[in-house]
């Protein structure tokens, strides 16, 4: 099983690959090649605009080389409500996204530190939730409760997915019973809000974290943009529901740039950390 | 609204069933409709009712109370849209603000203090997407009412009784035992808002009624909802007294069952039901 991708050498790819999938910036709106752009942790190299993050990749980027282990990487969406062209949009966003649903779970460490984690991948149907999401975020979430590990969860969702109706929407109380005996064991739960986190999603597990933290620029938040924008009937304020304005309405704990997450994160978990503390030095 | 669609590549012809989902989701959502406050005053006694979230401000779409149900000291908590304009106003709709929410998180807490039984009331097309809502924590509050009636360690029944709009309305359903009206509604999205999304056109929201299987019917087949409380012809606030003793004779049996569960089986029973409901 080959877990992570290659590193690529940027210049090369470009004039050997002049068909691969493109990619354009949001930040200065040059066009990039996807898997080049990815391979710098999908930062955009001129201007520092965070693109979204396939999975895999950010699981490479935050855990100690190897010691990722895949739990349920075969679950399948099964179409509960027999919804018109959902089994034909499942299978075309598998084969452009090349992963399975929404989320990718299991067990790594962090410098060393154990951890449970759930990554949601924003490139297969938009990170929506669905059944097979909130049952593997329910699956981590036990398996950190029966293990007693700590389980940090990044998250990346447009809300619930449409397609399940309400067996989706059935996920959001899932979710929350199974973290809610998490939580009941004294055990700690980190969220990483990515771009875009939203709905159903920040409506339930993205929120009961004990630490939340957020990338720069990411949009968080119940309604969308443009629904709020029908109800209201009025030009939104600038920055709204960027984690930025998050931050200042103390919503969450604090921002911190991609590059920064793996040392955040190990931090965090050293201070919770009961059997081998590693309490920093004085300076 | 078309009357015959439906060209949808993919779409099932519409039978008399299918009719019959649009036609449910708009006598939920029916003005004359009743909402909580009218359950409140034929179904319970000596009402005091609770006021403010003590943080921001008091939200009217959302009524909680202390009551008698018959001989239980109850907490009631409902969401209210109001039949007149003023009132609708007041209510913003039946669309609650965070305050709202934190205000229910009171009541339910308080119940819990007192050991008393939860009887929630569900009507609300969605919780309210505003500006300001964003700002105070909309998710937020949704995410900690969940949790919190998902760890409350005394009894609750939710009673669907119009619309079940989305994540507003479920923050208030994750309970022991769910009820639903025979003409409500529990869904996703709305079907305008599924129709716009999906098929690019509001117009298709009867379609999309069909699609989303959100009767009272179809959640009983997925064993989402326990009973159903079936309605009488020209059922409205002024001809509700059927429906309400069929609705009091429901209450009290759940009431006499799970007041004699203990909380430590209250709780862990109500995590395994929801936990086993995989949808698959």
């Amino acid at each position: 099983m080959k877990l992570f991708y290659e590193k690529i050498d940027t210049e090369e790819t470009y004039e050997k690959k002049p068909e691969a999938e493109k990619l354009y910036c949001g930040g200065c709106g040059r066009e990039m090649i996807a898997e080049v752009v990815h391979a710098n942790d999908s930062i955009c190299p001129y201007c520092g605009y965070l693109f979204r993050q396939p999975a895999y990749r950010r699981i490479e980027m935050i855990v100690d080389n190897g010691s990722f282990i895949e739990i349920e990487r075969d679950a399948e969406s099964k179409d509960p409500l027999s919804f018109p062209g959902y089994k034909t949009k499942i299978a075309t966003e598998k084969s452009k996204s090349k992963v399975q649903e929404g989320v990718i779970i299991g067990k790594a460490s962090i410098k060393g530190l154990r951890t449970a984690m759930a990554v949601m991948d924003s490139y297969f149907m938009m990170g929506s939730m669905g059944t097979v999401v909130g049952e593997k975020i329910v699956i981590i979430t036990e398996f950190a409760t029966l293990n007693k590990l700590p389980l940090i969860i990044f998250c990346a969702s447009g809300g619930a997915r449409m397609q399940e109706g309400i067996h989706s929407l059935l996920q959001m109380s899932r979710t929350t019973i199974a973290l809610a005996r998490h939580s009941a064991q004294k055990l700690l739960h980190i969220n990483v809000l990515t771009h875009p986190t939203t709905g159903g999603v920040t409506a339930s597990f993205a929120m009961q974290g004990d630490i939340t933290i957020a990338e720069p620029g990411a949009r968080i938040g119940f309604a969308g943009p443009r629904v709020i924008q029908q109800t209201v009937n009025d030009e939104l304020p600038e920055g709204f529901q960027m984690s930025e304005s998050l931050y200042e309405h103390g919503l969450i704990d604090r921002i911190v740039d991609r590059k920064d997450l793996r040392d955040t994160l190990a931090d965090i978990l050293a201070l919770h950390c009961k059997e081998s503390p590693r309490i920093p030095k004085l300076p | 609204m078309k009357d015959n669609v439906i060209s949808l590549p993919g779409a099932v012809r519409q039978t008399d069933g299918d009719v019959k989902a649009w036609e449910k989701v708009k006598k939920a959502r029916k003005e004359n409709r009743p909402q909580t406050r009218d359950y409140i005053g034929k179904l319970f006694r000596g009402v005091f009712e609770v006021k403010g979230d003590r943080v921001y401000g008091d939200d009217e779409s959302i009524v909680t109370a202390i009551a008698w149900f018959e001989n239980w000291p109850v907490t009631i908590i409902g969401q209210q849209k109001g039949h007149t304009l003023e009132e609708r106003m007041r209510c913003n709709f039946g669309m609650p603000n965070p305050e709202g929410y934190r205000k229910s998180m009171r009541a339910l807490k308080q119940a819990e203090k007192f050991s008393r039984p939860v009887i929630c009331f569900v009507d609300t097309p969605g919780a309210y997407p505003g500006v300001d809502a964003e700002n105070r924590g909309q998710g937020l509050v949704i995410a900690e009412h969940l949790k919190t009636m998902a760890t409350l360690r005394t009894p609750t029944i939710s009673i669907i009784i119009g619309e079940g709009g989305s994540g507003g309305a479920l923050a208030l359903s994750l309970s022991d035992w769910l009820i639903m009206l025979d003409n409500s509604y529990f869904s996703v999205i709305s079907p305008e808002g599924c129709a716009s999304i999906l098929f690019k056109d509001s117009s298709l929201a009867q379609q999309a009624a069909v699609n989303l299987k959100l009767t009272a019917e179809d959640l009983m087949r997925f064993k989402i909802v326990d009973s159903i409380i079936k309605e009488p012809e020209n059922f409205d606030r002024y001809n509700m007294d059927e429906c309400v003793s069929e609705l009091r004779k429901e209450i009290r049996s759940a009431l006499r069952r799970l007041t004699r569960v203990s909380p430590d089986r209250l709780v862990s029973q109500r995590h395994e039901r929801y936990l086993e409901m995989r949808g698959l």
